[in-house]
């Protein structure tokens, strides 16, 4: 297992080397134009001077530190309104069938356009953003919550009724628990969504913030400057999944672990 | 604690099928089961014999007729039942030790007491060590002895089994079997035990009820005389007496199998 694991890591640094080394060779013999598409040196040397030199406005940690407020706000906003409308719906048959066809509708809006509306209602701040963010991961968070609180197993629910359980317990107990595993698995992708949200709400207007410093980068003719802020997003979501993995892992103990899971462990 | 008695009285469960059809799952069924008494029900498979528990537990409503469990109607879950599901109903996100204690949880009981309780009935049941596992880590006769711990601990007076080992493998099923009885000698409960197995019932039971195949009805109650304590339920079944009541309540069992399965058999047909 062991000569297999460093083969597969060996194969992924050739794969890796091979793609950002070819990049840069192809950029610097001519054959692709790096005023376009940017080039693997130039995009370090941005990065290296964003933090160095800091950004037209203000030290680049502070952009990082923008975004990551705002789609962690919204993230938390989102998955917490998603999961307590998802299981109160889920719940209440009535309700639900109320609610489906406005539910359908506002799903079928394209929501980034929200975005707009929000820079316009609540200006340059970080509210807008937050609550761009909050909606596009309500709707992941709450369509999963729905479905897990409806998709509960009907001997576990009589076990609990029948062993004396309230409506609150049930609901504590069963429901909750059992939704769980759609949401948590709903999460991964998110927190995705919730760093979309916070950068085209910066796009769109803003005073700081990764997405801002991405459209000024594109004024400026500086494709070197969007690829650096990209890949520096890319691992802030890496980061972030981690955690939620780790989360999973601990929140789902309890799952017996798939085939494929075993075989990998 | 004594049990208490189980009085179903001319009870029929109509169900609407999803396409829009009426289906009698039992119709006009009366039996009675008095108080402490371990009465097995038997009969061919879609007889409603599922049904009927669901109405003495109070999962679900009768059609017409009443079920009365100590002289009260049943309405809304029934207190004091314990049940035991044919499917696994384990909380597969609990650990056994959680599983065990959710009885009294639900009943209020102080978390340190209800733990302490939990603890003494899984080493009951022979499971001490495995407290802290999850369900899905257990063999199929490991979770049915943690369902049994469960649904004792809150000392039920009517215990309700739906085929309760009717998955396992005939040796972990004599020996489940035997535990069930000596837990059941102790404290006496009222027991409706449903099973399609005519050795069990009669092994296990005082009272007998063949149903007949769908509608399900009462075809005859047969009290069962071997005498108590029986011993081993291996052995029972080698008795004369036990081969006796066999033998009579198998002729009346057989036609509703034969029955049933011809009408499955014609219906794949």
């Amino acid at each position: 297992m062991n000569t297999r694991n460093a083969k597969v890591w060996a194969a992924r640094i050739a794969l890796a080397v091979l793609v950002i080394g070819g990049w840069q060779l192809f950029t610097t013999v001519g054959w692709v134009d790096k005023f376009f598409y940017a080039q693997p040196s130039g995009i370090w040397n941005r990065l290296w001077d964003y933090f160095e030199n800091g950004t037209e406005f203000g030290s680049y940690p502070q952009q990082i530190e923008t975004t990551m407020q705002e789609a962690l706000y919204g993230f938390v906003l989102g998955t917490t309104i998603g999961i307590v409308m998802g299981v109160a719906l889920g719940l209440n048959r009535f309700l639900a069938q109320v609610l489906d066809p406005f539910i359908k509708v506002v799903n079928a809006v394209p929501r980034i356009v929200l975005g707009a509306i929000f820079v316009v209602a609540f200006g340059v701040g970080i509210t807008p953003k937050v609550l761009l963010a909050a909606v596009l991961v309500f709707f992941i968070v709450f369509f999963n919550a729905f479905q897990g609180a409806r998709e509960v197993d009907r001997n576990v629910l009589n076990n609990a009724k029948v062993l004396g359980a309230s409506r609150w317990d049930v609901i504590r107990h069963v429901t909750l628990p059992s939704a769980m595993t759609w949401i948590i698995a709903s999460l991964h992708s998110a927190f995705g969504f919730a760093i979309v949200g916070a950068v085209v709400g910066e796009v769109l207007g803003a005073q700081h913030g990764l997405g801002l410093l991405i459209k000024s980068a594109q004024g400026n003719f500086d494709p070197d400057g969007v690829f650096a802020n990209m890949f520096v997003i890319a691992a802030l979501v890496l980061v972030v999944e981690f955690v939620i993995e780790r989360l999973e892992r601990r929140l789902l103990a309890w799952r017996p672990k798939t085939q494929a899971e075993s075989v990998l462990v | 604690m004594a049990g208490t008695a189980i009085e179903i009285k001319d009870v029929s469960k109509r169900f609407l099928t999803p396409g829009g059809e009426v289906f009698t799952a039992i119709r006009d069924v009366t039996f009675t089961v008095e108080p402490g008494q371990f009465c097995a029900v038997v009969g061919p498979t879609g007889c409603g014999k599922s049904t009927t528990l669901s109405l003495v537990s109070g999962l679900d409503r009768p059609s017409e007729g009443t079920v009365a469990v100590g002289g009260r109607p049943v309405a809304g879950i029934t207190d004091g039942v314990g049940f035991m599901f044919q499917a696994d109903a384990l909380l597969p996100w609990k650990t056994v030790l959680q599983n065990v204690a959710l009885g009294l949880i639900f009943r209020r009981v102080p978390k340190k007491e209800a733990l302490e309780r939990a603890r003494d009935w899984i080493r009951r049941v022979g499971l001490a060590g495995f407290e802290d596992r999850y369900p899905h880590q257990l063999s199929g006769g490991m979770r049915k002895r943690v369902a049994m711990a469960a649904a004792w601990i809150t000392e039920p007076r009517v215990l309700l089994m739906d085929e309760p080992f009717g998955a396992l493998d005939v040796q972990t099923k004599a020996i489940m079997s035997n535990e069930l009885i000596q837990l059941w000698e102790a404290s006496r409960p009222s027991v409706l035990f449903i099973t399609h197995d005519l050795e069990e019932a009669i092994a296990l039971a005082d009272r007998v009820v063949v149903m007949t195949s769908s509608p399900g009805g009462v075809k005859q109650v047969f009290d069962i005389d071997i005498p108590r304590p029986r011993g081993s339920v291996q052995e029972i079944r080698f008795g004369s007496r036990f081969l006796e009541l066999h033998h009579e309540i198998w002729a009346t069992l057989r036609e509703e199998v034969e029955q049933a399965y011809a009408r499955t058999a014609g219906a794949a047909a």
